[in-house]
């Protein structure tokens, strides 16, 4: 069976929170399976020597690490071109990679480098005939596109959340790659980073549940995050309340911010315009609380409460934790 | 110095958008308007030339008659001058095919920095910029919070970039591509005297033949990629919405319950 490489990134920065074996990987590796054997192509230095291990109980027959400075103290191109010689060696069936503003950037040089076609904020990667299928929601979630590629290898861009990941043991056998990265593609060099304090929350693009708030909030998140803590989740902010310096732009859910695709969404004080439409319509059920009946978030969710979140939410919260006793 | 934007026109957000019959994205049915990010790409442009001196800078766009409208608004902001490649074999390329027409435009007029916003408002996908570093050979230093320049021309630009994890800097020598995000800047509104200066700046219009690109590079059967089928997402079911007497929190814990979310 042809081979499917799946593009894990362990470097450290906005895509990473440093190492461990995230989700998304895990549902790539699931995904992989329908179209061929999955190779995990790792940059970077996992932490823990378990990683490969993680890969391996999740399919992949293959890990091939990949690391070295070039790769961790440069932008996206070494990624590119170090997987544009895995394409031509072994030429996949598919490359899959995460569908987050990195990985959709590595996936955008590798396939000029390797000559083939792009989908990305793919939802569903399915095998038709012999031909990859990725299915999309565009549009703001007015529209769902089904692509293919029809030139080259397909790479595929994959949004969190899209496939529940399964276990299916396979070899994991572990390959060292020392990768010679040409001069052109170290233009960019990282250098300063600052790591941010963890919060101690799931990370909002990968959360199963995400409480965000908006303008309703008046600024005051305490309430959204004491509820977000209850259910285990991350928290989430409308454009408005980012914009009005509330919530930290990199929590911001929308079209300029992050796009999660929760099992629950609440929306708390938040109208739901079109541009915080477009970032949480995939969400599987959305809750909405809001003081004006008329908001269009309630058009969007399975259950809406017209209440003032100052009172409603600390309640909610308090009932979560009474029913867990 | 030369600063060549890229922008795009795209159809307003607002309005009902949809698809023709091929597939690709119409562009007729609605209303267009300068993408909303490339706002913040123009007016990055702009700071740096008002910051430096002998900074020109250029706007460029692909697309339709229509996408004029949006060069007009990028040279009201401040550019000096712009770029039009209009051309019907352009007419369904996918990003692959647009990151092409952008290479080879670039490489007509002659660059030291290319700066873009970080997607489209319509197509979405954020690729476009590391396409066209990749063609051209050139560092990419995308999704920047913050942008300096020094040196002039073959010196160095330096950007801020906020991730979820940690704040990096991050350094290329010139010419480079820069992508900038919706934090970096407020984009001013066109001042009187700017939307009359507009009115004499120049705008070059060119066709694929012009930069060097064949029609089957590009366009609908020059894409390397293609939506097989495009469908209207079906209305959602209403849910329940209940009034808050007090009760609100419990009926909602209910409902989570019944979905098996707590």
């Amino acid at each position: 069976m042809a081979q499917v490489l799946v593009v894990v990134d362990a470097v450290p920065g906005p895509e990473s929170s440093g190492g461990v074996v995230r989700k998304a990987y895990l549902e790539l590796l699931t995904l992989a399976r329908r179209l061929g054997d999955p190779v995990a192509v790792v940059f970077g230095s996992p932490e823990g020597a378990d990683a490969p291990a993680a890969l391996a109980e999740h399919g992949a027959v293959e890990v091939v690490l990949v690391g070295g400075s070039d790769v961790t103290d440069h932008l996206v191109a070494p990624k590119s071109e170090v997987l544009a010689q895995l394409v031509a060696e072994r030429s996949p069936a598919a490359v899959l990679m995460p569908s987050t503003p990195e990985g959709k950037e590595v996936a955008g040089r590798l396939a000029i480098r390797s000559g083939s076609g792009l989908v990305t904020d793919a939802v569903d990667v399915t095998l038709e005939g012999d031909q990859v299928v990725a299915t999309k929601s565009v549009f703001a979630g007015s529209y769902t596109t089904r692509c293919a590629v029809t030139h080259g290898t397909p790479l595929v861009a994959v949004k969190p959340n899209s496939v529940a990941p399964e276990p299916a043991p396979a070899a994991g056998t572990v390959t060292t790659l020392t990768p010679s990265v040409s001069e052109q593609a170290k233009g960019a060099r990282i250098v300063e980073r600052t790591d941010k304090a963890a919060t101690g929350r799931p990370d909002l693009a990968e959360a199963s549940v995400v409480v965000s708030g908006g303008r309703g909030t008046d600024g005051d998140f305490s309430a959204v995050e004491a509820l977000a803590d209850a259910l285990g989740g991350a928290v989430g902010a409308s454009r408005a309340a980012v914009d009005a310096g509330w919530y930290p732009h990199s929590n911001q859910v929308g079209q300029t911010g992050k796009t999660v695709s929760p099992q629950l969404y609440v929306a708390a004080g938040i109208s739901g315009a079109i541009q915080h439409k477009a970032g949480m319509q995939t969400s599987k059920v959305v809750v909405a609380i809001n003081k004006d009946e008329e908001a269009p978030i309630f058009e969007m969710a399975d259950f809406g409460v017209v209440g003032d979140l100052a009172t409603v939410l600390p309640a909610v919260t308090d009932e979560v934790a009474r029913r867990k006793g | 110095m030369k600063i060549v934007v890229c922008v795009k026109h795209v159809p307003d957000a607002q309005s009902d958008r949809g698809f023709a019959a091929d597939t690709t994205t119409d562009r007729e049915a609605v209303d267009g308007l300068l993408s909303e990010l490339d706002e913040y790409a123009v007016e990055e442009a702009v700071r740096l030339k008002e910051a430096g001196e002998d900074v020109e800078v250029i706007a460029l766009t692909i697309g339709p008659a229509d996408a004029r409208d949006a060069l007009k608004k990028a040279l009201q902001m401040g550019a000096d001058g712009a770029v039009h490649v209009s051309d019907d074999g352009v007419h369904g390329s996918d990003a692959v095919g647009t990151s092409l027409v952008l290479a080879k435009a670039l490489e007509h007029t002659g660059f030291d920095l290319v700066v873009t916003g970080m997607a489209s408002t319509d197509g979405g996908m954020g690729v476009v910029p590391a396409m066209v570093a990749e063609r051209l050979g050139l560092p990419q230093v995308t999704y920047a919070a913050e942008v300096t320049l020094s040196g002039g021309t073959g010196g160095t630009v330096r950007i801020r970039r906020d991730g979820d994890a940690s704040t990096e800097t991050i350094e290329a020598t010139l010419p480079a591509l820069v992508s900038v995000t919706d934090q970096i800047n407020e984009p001013r509104y066109p001042s009187f005297k700017g939307i009359m200066a507009a009115k004499k700046k120049p705008v070059e219009e060119l066709t694929l033949a012009d930069i060097g690109v064949e029609a089957a590079e590009v366009g609908l059967d020059g894409a390397w990629s293609r939506a097989l089928q495009a469908d209207a997402r079906p209305p959602k079911a209403a849910g329940t919405v209940v009034v808050d007497s007090g009760d609100g929190a419990a009926q909602l814990v209910d409902f989570l319950a019944s979905a098996r979310l707590v």
